[in-house]
């Protein structure tokens, strides 16, 4: 047999080595999901123990006196996403419409497309420094001529920064929805004398439908776990909010705001068990909403 | 009186359950160009694939029976010295998109990490190129992109890579399916030519170019090695009658 | 004379269109605010000093935020360093194996991280590094962000693989490279805008993270460069200057905050120019 120049076959082993790691680092992303999971899991035990059932419903969170509940915390949460979620609905929409339907190309879409690709990138902890300095008063402005009390932290101002952060992300995941209508059932609607408005209500929305309203919850699970912005905005107040003016805490700025300072067993656990609450909610609302547009998108 | 080079026996190959290739034996002589014609999906391109191993990369792909090179069983060898001995040309042009034309024909040795003196890299290149009829046409330009070049010469190039690790049998997949006249005829002429180095297996479609090339030809239909002959006699006597049918045209 | 019918539907579509035109313009102005807000506001607190100092003390005037951008870029280094070859590697699997059983459950592990909210990855970090050394450290806050940037890589090394061509690897291993040369020297260099694209967006998208940085690297008023330590970090500083009572400590925030945008603005907009401009012809 002639031999090859400069070959060895020791340089052939590699493969295999190469190809077990391939294999290890795909078994490394499920060891860490999985040890995200359980390390949350096993560090609220103490607090799943000693407070149980109670813990959700529970009304006051007062550590001094070891009483931790965690009703004020999923009730914030709840009412600044939404309330976000709402605020941004007409504008993210309007964007996503604009972009992928009414005016695709031009110099003005890319514009508005550039502006709402750099304001996707920057910062939470930006956003919430900008809504500290100019939100707040704004909000305290509002709040002293309603005749609510003047704080300008709170839930409004929380839910109004946050829609300004999932605005770009969302608005962008219903523009590339929006363009996945195919034309020719639009240039069906049009030869009709379907007017735009007609094609957008009764051709492009139904058929976006599902995938639009999983841009919503994807948009929802980012609004829920968001920690900064809202953490320096919200007021930290663990008590019960009772307008959209409370000063009030998400489970996330709890957290930020308590983690260090916890220095006793089940005061550190119950503010994991709010981390795994969390973690549970939003990983759930983001495989939903991913499924949905994995489907649509293969349709 | 010639060697024989690849040597089949009772060779058999699968896509799971589907039993594309069936009890096929041939020999195939050195310094000859063997044609491999049949209908479409009969499994040519399969057999092919499996001379230099590369059957079994297809996920749920198997084999079964004696496949040889020379004296040597092609399945009890490494798989990357099988595919070092016997090159491969494919359907559609594939030159690497990131590499010049220089680096594509070097490709082998250059990303095998295979040492070589400049003079020797560049003797190999000149020689390979102009073993596949591009030199002339490319010599100004070797450091741009392969991709650049037009599709006859990209698939020119293509064998260039391929006998720039000089094998010592060439498998070519309809090469000139994908190009125009003009290109096909250049791209047969240099096969005419690569006759006198290496043993040149040529899937093709194309009955004239089956006459005019190959010493030898093979015809598949459904799996199976129906006929295998002196070209000439294959054209002008043929044996079976489904090969009969074929070659006048009555299905395709 | 048009029918009246057909001239309600007319006005009524192009009001709505009007309407929408306006709802998305109407928010550019706050969007665009910000970012002015910011620019204006930290370009007057910047000089050379201010790159060059550590913090001064509570009433102290002046002061710069050297032990925050040496921490930062210490930290989003080191993130990276572990973050890219594994996120490249698993995308290349997931690529090659697409159907495999591994692959699924992999792939549905990297959209529960991707889900993940950053917060809950410091938490998981405290207990996994922080406890275990016994003190805070840059290098837990690195493990932090790479598990943020690990979907962003892999998923865009995935997708940009799964476009290229099967002859390309097929051209490989019949010129008799193996499996491993293949995979890094043909595949992953034709694809390798798309994977750049994928790691800068993953640096550009860590480099203004907060939340998992809290209770791992922590913080730390003096310069280190030891990754066993507490160190400093641009969002770091400004969160906590931004929500402290000091106004000299407001200023040295606002200049962080505008570095720290300049460098996520200028790291978005190289890559789009890079992909763009590197894009392997196939
Ligand atoms: N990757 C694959 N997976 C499963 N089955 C395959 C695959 N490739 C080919 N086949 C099947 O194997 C059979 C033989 O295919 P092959 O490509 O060898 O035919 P061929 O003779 O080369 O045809 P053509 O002239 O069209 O190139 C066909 O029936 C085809 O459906
Ligand atoms: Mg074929």
């Amino acid at each position: 047999m002639k031999p090859i120049k400069g070959f060895s076959l020791k340089k052939v082993r590699a493969e295999s080595a190469f190809k077990r790691t391939l294999v290890i680092m795909a078994l490394v992303m499920i060891v860490i999901a999985a040890g995200i999971f359980l390390t949350l899991l096993v560090q609220s035990l103490p607090s799943i123990k000693a407070l149980g059932g109670h813990y959700l419903s529970g009304k006051t969170w007062d550590p001094v006196s070891d009483i931790y509940g965690a009703l004020p915390f999923l009730l914030g949460t709840l009412l600044t996403s939404f309330l976000a979620l709402l605020i941004s609905i007409p504008f993210s929409y309007a964007i996503a419409i604009y972009l992928g339907e009414y005016n695709p190309k031009g110099w003005l879409s890319g514009f508005l497309k550039n502006i709402v690709e750099l304001v996707a990138a920057v910062p939470s902890v930006i956003y919430g420094f900008w809504a500290l300095v100019v939100l707040v008063p704004m909000v305290r402005a509002i709040e002293t001529k309603v005749g609510a009390a003047p704080y300008g932290v709170g839930i409004l101002t929380a839910s109004l920064v946050l829609a300004i952060m999932i605005i770009p992300y969302a608005a962008s995941l219903g523009r590339e929805l929006i363009r996945l209508v195919p034309s020719s059932l639009k240039e069906g609607a049009y030869s009709l004398g379907a007017t735009r408005y007609e094609v957008l209500k009764n051709v492009t929305l139904p058929y976006t439908k599902s995938g639009l309203f999983a841009g919503l919850l994807l948009s929802l699970g980012r609004a829920l776990g968001e920690t900064m912005a809202v953490t320096m905005v919200i007021g930290n107040t663990n008590i019960l909010p009772t307008s959209i003016f409370s000063p009030s805490n998400t489970m996330a700025s709890v957290i930020a705001n308590e983690f260090t300072e916890a220095d006793r067993t089940v005061y550190l656990s119950a503010l994991i068990e709010l981390g795994l609450v969390l973690f549970l909610v939003t990983v759930v609302i983001n495989l939903v909403g991913r499924m949905i547009i994995k489907r649509f998108t293969n349709e | 009186m010639e060697s024989t080079i690849i040597s089949s026996k009772n060779f058999n190959a699968y896509f799971g359950a589907n039993h594309v290739v069936k009890n096929v034996s041939i020999e195939i002589p050195q310094n000859n160009i063997i044609a491999v014609m049949g209908p479409s999906g009969c499994g040519k391109t399969t057999y092919l694939r499996c001379i230099n191993r590369m059957h079994e990369l297809i996920p749920g792909a198997t084999t079964e029976g004696e496949m040889k090179l020379h004296k040597d069983n092609i399945y009890e060898m490494n798989p990357i010295l099988v595919r070092l001995r016997i090159g491969m040309v494919f359907q559609r042009p594939n030159p690497f998109p990131n590499l010049s034309i220089y680096d594509n024909v070097i490709a082998g040795y250059k990303l095998n990490g295979m040492k070589l003196q400049r003079a020797e890299r560049d003797n190999i290149v000149e020689g390979s190129l102009r073993k596949a009829a591009l030199w002339n046409e490319v010599k100004d330009t070797l450091h741009k992109k392969g991709t650049f070049l037009s599709g006859g010469q990209q698939q020119r190039l293509c064998i260039a890579r391929a006998i720039a690790m000089e094998p010592e049998v060439l498998l070519l997949d309809e090469p000139t399916s994908a190009l125009d006249p003009i290109s096909t005829a250049s791209v047969e002429e240099l096969l005419f030519d690569l006759k006198k180095n290496y043993t040149l297996v040529l899937v093709t479609h194309n009955m004239q170019q089956a006459a005019r090339v190959s010493d030898k030809t093979a015809f598949f239909y459904l799996g199976e090695l129906v006929e295998y002959d002196k070209t000439k006699e294959m054209f002008t006597n043929p044996k079976d009658n489904r090969t009969q049918s074929y070659i006048t045209g009555r299905f395709s | 004379m048009m029918n009246p019918k057909l001239r309600y539907r007319l006005v009524k579509s192009k009001s709505v269109e009007w309407i929408i035109v306006l709802f998305a313009f109407l928010i550019t102005v706050p969007l665009i605010a910000i970012i002015f807000f910011v620019l204006k506001t930290g370009i007057s607190k910047i000089s050379w000093h201010f790159f060059t100092n550590i913090p001064k003390p509570v009433g102290e005037a002046g002061g710069g935020i050297a032990n925050a951008l040496v921490g930062s870029l210490l930290i989003v280094l080191v993130a990276a360093l572990i973050a890219v070859p594994i996120g490249i590697l698993c995308g290349i699997y997931l690529s090659e194996n697409k159907d495999s059983k591994l692959a699924s459950y992999s792939r549905l592990a990297v959209d529960v991280l991707q889900g993940t909210p950053s917060i809950v990855t410091g938490i998981v970090i405290y207990f996994w590094l922080v406890k275990p050394l016994g003190t805070f450290s840059a290098v837990s806050g690195s493990v932090a962000l790479a598990i943020m940037m690990l979907p962003i890589v892999i998923r865009s090394t995935e997708e940009t693989l799964k476009l290229l061509p099967s002859s390309l690897k097929e051209a490989g291993l019949a010129l008799g490279l193996p499996y491993h040369k293949v995979i890094l020297r043909v595949v992953v260099p034709c694809g390798f805008s798309g994977i750049l694209s994928g790691v800068m967006l993953s640096v550009a998208r860590i480099a203004g993270e907060t939340a998992p940085l809290l209770f791992t690297a922590f913080g730390n008023p003096y310069i280190s460069t030891n990754v066993l330590k507490p160190m400093q970090s641009l969002p770091l500083l400004i969160f906590n200057y931004a929500t402290s009572p000091y106004e000299e400590w407001h200023d040295l925030a606002w200049g962080a905050s505008l570095i720290l945008l300049i460098w996520v603005l200028l790291l978005n907009i190289t890559t789009k120019l890079i992909t763009r401009k590197w894009k392997v012809q196939l």
